[in-house]
């Protein structure tokens, strides 16, 4: 089934891939304004999905220990300590114990700001993984989510160059593990959805940093959050992933960030790879008939 | 301290902090920001085994149209080295793609569906379908050195297919070699997907090399010509596209001049341009000409590694997924939709 905008450009992921009849598109909005850093996702993720240890190291990269979305990390919280920016702080709508924060003395505020956010697979509409998987192990859910398929995987890391956003990973170890070789990544809790509930992360989450739910409406929700943030002065804050017009064609998990992408370890402006794969086709099927024609023109020269 | 890397783990970072986010700047080379330098896209997960494949399924194809093209003109002594050539290519090819999946014994999963979006899967197909001919036309060539009286029955049949399997062999060579262009180019690796306009040609001038060098290396100079020229022109399309290549690239540039890929393409050109001349001034001399042919196939490798490296170390550093990005939505060009 490959329509107009399989390749490029804003689209309902479940009914290009097939489906019928297929349920609203699932995904996350993370804010990350509410992020309080605390990891439950990180820990609820691991023990529903059964995901191994990762890194067991003290990073000295504030309080982030688990370094970055990986094979046995499927979601990552990121810490970011750098000089706050002078100007009047505003209330982010966080829960409060004692003096709101905006009534704080300027000496008593911090001089730091600490950027959290937890990150996660993005669920691309156009999904640089799963167009690259030669086995078909990676598959569009009914749900617009993308999935590995443990048991067909054959652990040949192409997904794993293809991401745009470096999220799908190789299982490394622990040597014990089954799943040792293949590609794993965030599933969107395909064992919850099926079954109506909640993935693991978002029901975990004290904060309601990450909001679960139907794609649309998050995408309406996030647009008033950045509205009331901006209108209390937050200029800093922007949306991430939300617009099907972008290089992926906009992703299902996205985000609210207080500051620029790179600074959260996310790319700028990514862009799936196959965006370019008919150009690089056609390149191909030149350079092929360029050298037939090329070994053909070798036999024509006189013997010698 | 650490105990236990089993994801995507810190391990010794290979520049610490580039750019602001850094927490230990010591020369920004460029002005971004990044998460503590640490690297935003994965480098993919293969060890040299994709570098190597590059470099014989390359020598595989080229050496099955030199094959074909010695037998229809009756270069014997030719045919044989190519036949040769082209079989030890499609074996190291077969192991080293085997080798580098993470559960090797799923190999045939490959062959569970056929996706046009997917190069790797295309690439199986094609090997596929090139393999058991170019195998055939091997195995004629190994037939033809038995002694007389044992080219009958079976034998003598396999004889007899050598040269049509040879054929469509040498029809299906030239998508072995240009198509491992897609399957690097077909990422988010900055270097190869930067590449993507020009690979296809750097790629098969370098399998044309690297065959006709390996022609002139086994093959007396009376049946050599076709070698020769075959390597010379694959030489001159390499070193072309690679000089276009670097132009056209971008930032991720830089990484084929730097480190161990920066080595290896300098070897690689400096073999190639070498084995060229040398192929050409040698025409009368058998081991002139030998040497050019092992300086080109030589050539070939170091620019197939090369190739590889430079992909690698453009994904361990963020700056270049950041810095061409950000200077895109910075100047007011993000990539988007547009009807």
């Amino acid at each position: 089934m490959i329509g107009r905008n399989s390749f490029f450009g804003p689209l309902d992921p479940a009914p290009d891939a097939g489906y019928e009849d297929s349920p609203a598109r699932k995904g996350f909005f993370t804010d990350t304004s509410v992020c309080i850093g605390c990891k439950a996702c990180e820990v609820a993720c691991k023990e529903w999905n059964d995901v191994p240890e990762n890194v067991f190291a003290m990073l000295g990269t504030s309080y982030d220990n688990s370094y970055s979305l990986n094979a046995n990390q499927w979601r990552h919280v990121a810490f970011i300590e750098r000089p706050a920016q002078k100007r009047e702080s505003v209330s982010l709508g966080m829960p409060t114990v004692g003096a709101a924060p905006g009534d704080r003395p300027d000496e008593e505020k911090p001089d730091f700001r600490w950027l959290m956010s937890s990150d996660v697979c993005k669920h691309c509409t156009h999904a640089a993984c799963l167009d690259v998987c030669p086995t078909g192990s990676l598959f569009r859910s009914e749900f617009g989510t993308v999935v590995v398929q443990d048991d067909i995987c054959n652990g040949c890391g192409y997904c794993v160059a293809a991401c745009p956003y470096g999220v799908i990973d190789r299982r490394k170890g622990p040597e014990d593990d089954p799943k040792v070789g293949i590609a794993q990544k965030c599933t969107l809790c395909y064992d919850r959805l099926t079954d109506g509930q909640t993935p693991s992360c978002a029901q975990a989450c004290p904060t309601q940093s990450i909001q679960f739910g139907d794609v649309e409406e998050l995408r309406a929700r996030a647009e008033e959050r950045l509205a009331s943030l901006h209108e209390r002065g937050e200029t800093d804050a922007r949306l991430y992933g939300n617009d099907p017009e972008d290089g992926v064609g906009g992703t299902g998990a996205f985000f609210l960030l207080l500051d620029e992408p790179e600074v959260y370890g996310l790319p700028p402006d990514p862009v799936v790879t196959t965006k370019d794969l008919p150009e690089m086709w056609a390149r191909v099927a030149v350079a092929a008939v360029a050298m037939l024609a090329g070994a053909a023109a070798s036999f024509l020269r006189r013997r010698g | 301290m650490t105990q236990g890397q089993h994801g995507g783990s810190p391990g010794n970072p290979h520049r610490s902090g580039a750019g602001r986010g850094g927490d230990r700047v010591m020369v920004p080379e460029a002005d971004f920001e990044s998460y503590y330098g640490r690297p935003i896209v994965k480098p993919a997960p293969w060890e040299h085994d994709i570098a190597v494949y590059l470099f014989s399924g390359g020598v595989a194809a080229g050496s099955s149209l030199l094959a074909a093209g010695a037998d229809l003109t009756g270069r014997t002594a030719l045919r044989r080295v190519a036949r040769f050539g082209s079989l030890a290519g499609l074996l190291v090819s077969v192991v080293a793609l085997v080798h580098d999946l993470g559960k090797p014994a799923r190999f045939l999963n490959m062959l569970r569906v056929a996706k046009p979006t997917s190069p790797m899967s295309v690439g199986t197909w094609i090997l596929s379908l090139h393999g058991p001919f170019a195998g055939v036309a091997a195995a004629a060539e190994l037939a033809a050195m038995l002694p007389t009286r044992w080219k009958r029955g079976p034998v003598r049949l396999l004889l007899d297919l050598g040269r049509p399997a040879g054929i469509v062999g040498a029809v299906t060579a030239p998508p072995v070699a240009a198509y491992t262009a897609v399957l690097l180019s077909d990422t988010a690796t900055p270097a190869w997907h930067s590449a993507y306009e020009e690979l296809p040609f750097v790629f098969c001038g370098s399998a044309a090399a690297a065959s006709g060098g390996l022609g002139l290396l086994g093959a007396p100079v009376a049946e050599a010509g076709p070698a020769r020229a075959f390597a010379v022109g694959g030489a001159l399309v390499e070193l072309g596209a690679e000089y276009r290549m670097e132009q056209s690239m971008g930032l991720p540039a830089e990484t084929l001049h730097r480190g161990r890929a920066g080595r290896l393409m300098r070897a690689g050109k400096a073999l190639t341009a070498a084995g060229a001349v040398g192929a050409l001034a040698g025409h009368r001399s058998r081991v002139l000409s030998a040497v050019s042919g092992a300086a080109l196939t030589a050539g070939s490798l170091c620019t197939r590694l090369g190739v590889y490296e430079a992909g690698i170390a453009s994904a361990k550093d963020p700056k270049y997924t950041v810095v061409p990005q950000r200077e895109r939505v910075d100047r007011g060009e993000p990539v988007r939709y547009r009807g």
